[in-house]
């Protein structure tokens, strides 16, 4: 019997597989696929103080790979999810994880205020990764005295596991790593999309209604990898490894890296079913390779 | 109950260079699948091709657990799916989105252009079986590109227009004669090119007869969990996979 339970600063979830940000709506679409109940967590799709429409179609293109997405936190507002949308996922037996955004600290202060006073929420994720919104999110991510200023803001008003989430679209993500680290961040997870970009050769115009958007996909992997490894050896708090992870292989390779958790993205596109095979992958891999306890892989890369 | 499903191919129909019908044959139940249902089809053994590709189901039958899918070629997924090998395994999600709505109408017309004929026999077949008269308005570039009229000849009456003129009355589907002179349909629904949806939907408001038209966007997940694939409506932006694909054109900023 191989035991998936990790601890996140404190929070134990029940295996380490849990679904990222925007690729897994609030768990209800993929009911009809997934025992929700098997998942170590879901976090939601990125929620902000007031409704936001998002930005205009075409707000995808397919790349080599991967894709590029920019649909700029279309969601109805935290008041919406408190009172429609959690009290139908709450039954879930799985640790459901709000990911807040904003485009003002003062923004993001009243959103995390408003999660703290959910029953039954242990941790958010504070985003300040998101690449498709102008006025905010990535701009707080790639400086660090905004990242710890935002951090810290949310901190105080948060009692629960403060994950933060870090934008890769930096020059040196452990520089910001660290900051949050300062600020009172429990944990951090990375990495959020790439920014990049898409054009039509016959068109001769951007693929995106934003031109710029953010990249995903096996195709980010290696980059999110030596990130993740890069965070795991400057900071001391627990790293939640994403990007491109398609399979348990991949899963293994992120915790091997570092990462105390992953999450899956893009993949749930692809295969809506994919969360359940990652799990079944990494216990047949303990199993293989004699590990009790998935714990041991943490970081356990032999350099 | 959506589900992901293998199948394998079991054979092509090739209706003319660009064109075809991939029918895939598996071993499961297959789901009650409602007219303007769509599939996401992974493209097999293609890490070229990294999403699904969403395609409307054509037909299906339950007994022979046997699904067709009517495909215009037209990037690198939709060609690759014209190429797979009799048996190749083929894995799909479905059935996805919402369908069309059919009341207590009397008397229906429906329009099509292009690969947006694809709904259209299951929802003939729907509406037969309810006794209700049914016009197909099938527009095409020429001749070479009019497909299926023997299969919705079984369902009602077929009117055709060609660009060319080359079959049926010359010119474009809003031109044809069903739309001047008196106008009794009671619901019109529509699938093919924007442009053209947009007039008959402009035409069937005009005359205020109720009209759903299927949208066509890019889409990644199919299932409502990406939201990439918005059309913008007067309730805000709609997900043409989880909400739509079909839409009552007067709820839409047409």
């Amino acid at each position: 019997m191989v035991d998936l339970k990790v601890d996140i600063g404190g929070l134990e979830l029940k295996n380490p597989v849990t679904t990222a940000s925007g690729t897994f709506g609030f768990g209800e679409e993929f009911t009809d696929f997934v025992d929700l109940g098997l998942l170590g967590g879901i976090f939601v799709k990125g929620l902000t103080l007031k409704h936001r429409e998002g930005n205009h179609y075409p707000r995808m293109a397919e790349t080599a790979s991967g894709m590029l997405n920019a649909v700029g936190l279309q969601n109805k507002g935290i008041d919406y999810f408190i009172d429609t949308i959690y009290p139908r996922i709450k039954t879930f037996d799985t640790e459901i994880f709000p990911n807040i955004n904003g485009s003002v600290v003062e923004d993001y202060i009243k959103v995390a205020e408003k999660v703290n006073d959910i029953d039954g929420i242990n941790a958010l994720e504070l985003n300040i990764s998101c690449p498709n919104v102008k006025e905010g999110g990535m701009a707080f991510g790639v400086s660090c005295p905004s990242a710890v200023a935002v951090t810290e803001a949310v901190r105080n008003v948060f009692d629960g596991l403060l994950i933060v989430k870090l934008s890769p679209n930096v020059t040196d993500i452990t520089e910001i790593a660290k900051g949050v680290e300062g600020a009172g961040a429990d944990a951090v997870s990375l990495v959020n999309t790439f920014l990049g970009m898409a054009v039509d050769a016959q068109s001769r115009k951007p693929v995106l209604s934003t031109i710029t958007g953010g990249l995903s996909g096996p195709a980010i992997k290696p980059i999110a990898l030596r990130m993740v490894w890069q965070v795991y050896n400057a900071v001391k708090i627990p790293v939640l490894g994403i990007g491109g992870i398609m399979n348990a292989t991949d899963a293994i390779e992120f915790m091997l890296a570092g990462s105390t958790a992953i999450q899956i993205g893009t993949a749930n596109f692809i295969d809506p079913q994919v969360s359940m095979k990652v799990i079944d992958g990494i216990e047949d891999y303990c199993h293989e390779n004699n590990i009790s306890a998935i714990g041991d892989l943490v970081g356990a890369m032999e350099v | 109950m959506k589900k992901v499903q293998d199948f394998k191919v079991l054979g092509y129909r090739r209706l003319n260079k660009d064109n075809y019908i991939l029918t895939l044959i598996g071993e499961e139940d297959i789901p009650r699948i409602w007219p303007g249902n769509f599939a996401e089809i992974k493209v097999p053994d293609s890490p070229d091709v990294f999403l699904r590709r969403p395609i409307s189901v054509l037909d299906a039958d339950y007994e022979k657990k046997t699904i067709s899918f009517y495909i215009k070629a037209v990037g690198k997924g939709t060609l690759k799916l014209g190429r797979l090998s009799v048996g190749q395994k083929v894995n799909i999600v479905y059935p996805l989105g919402n369908h069309f709505v059919v009341g207590q109408q009397q008397k229906v017309l429906i329009v099509g252009g292009g690969s947006g004929i694809a709904p259209f026999i299951s929802l003939g077949r729907e509406l037969k079986s309810r006794n209700i008269d049914t016009t197909f308005l099938i527009g095409a570039r020429t001749k070479e590109d009019v497909f299926l009229t023997g299969e919705f000849a079984r369902y009602g009456r077929v009117e055709l227009t060609t660009e060319d003129g080359s079959m049926g009355e010359k010119g474009l589907v809003t031109d044809h004669k069903v739309f001047s002179g008196t106008f009794d349909f009671d619901k019109v629904y529509t699938c093919g090119p924007d442009p053209m949806m947009k007039a008959v939907a402009k035409i069937a408001g005009a005359k205020g007869v109720d009209c759903e038209a299927s949208l066509e966007n890019m889409m990644a997940c199919g299932i409502g969990a990406c939201l990439c694939c918005v059309s913008p409506t007067k309730e805000g932006n709609k997900l043409v996979c989880a909400e739509g694909p079909v839409f009552n054109t007067k709820d839409l900023l047409w």
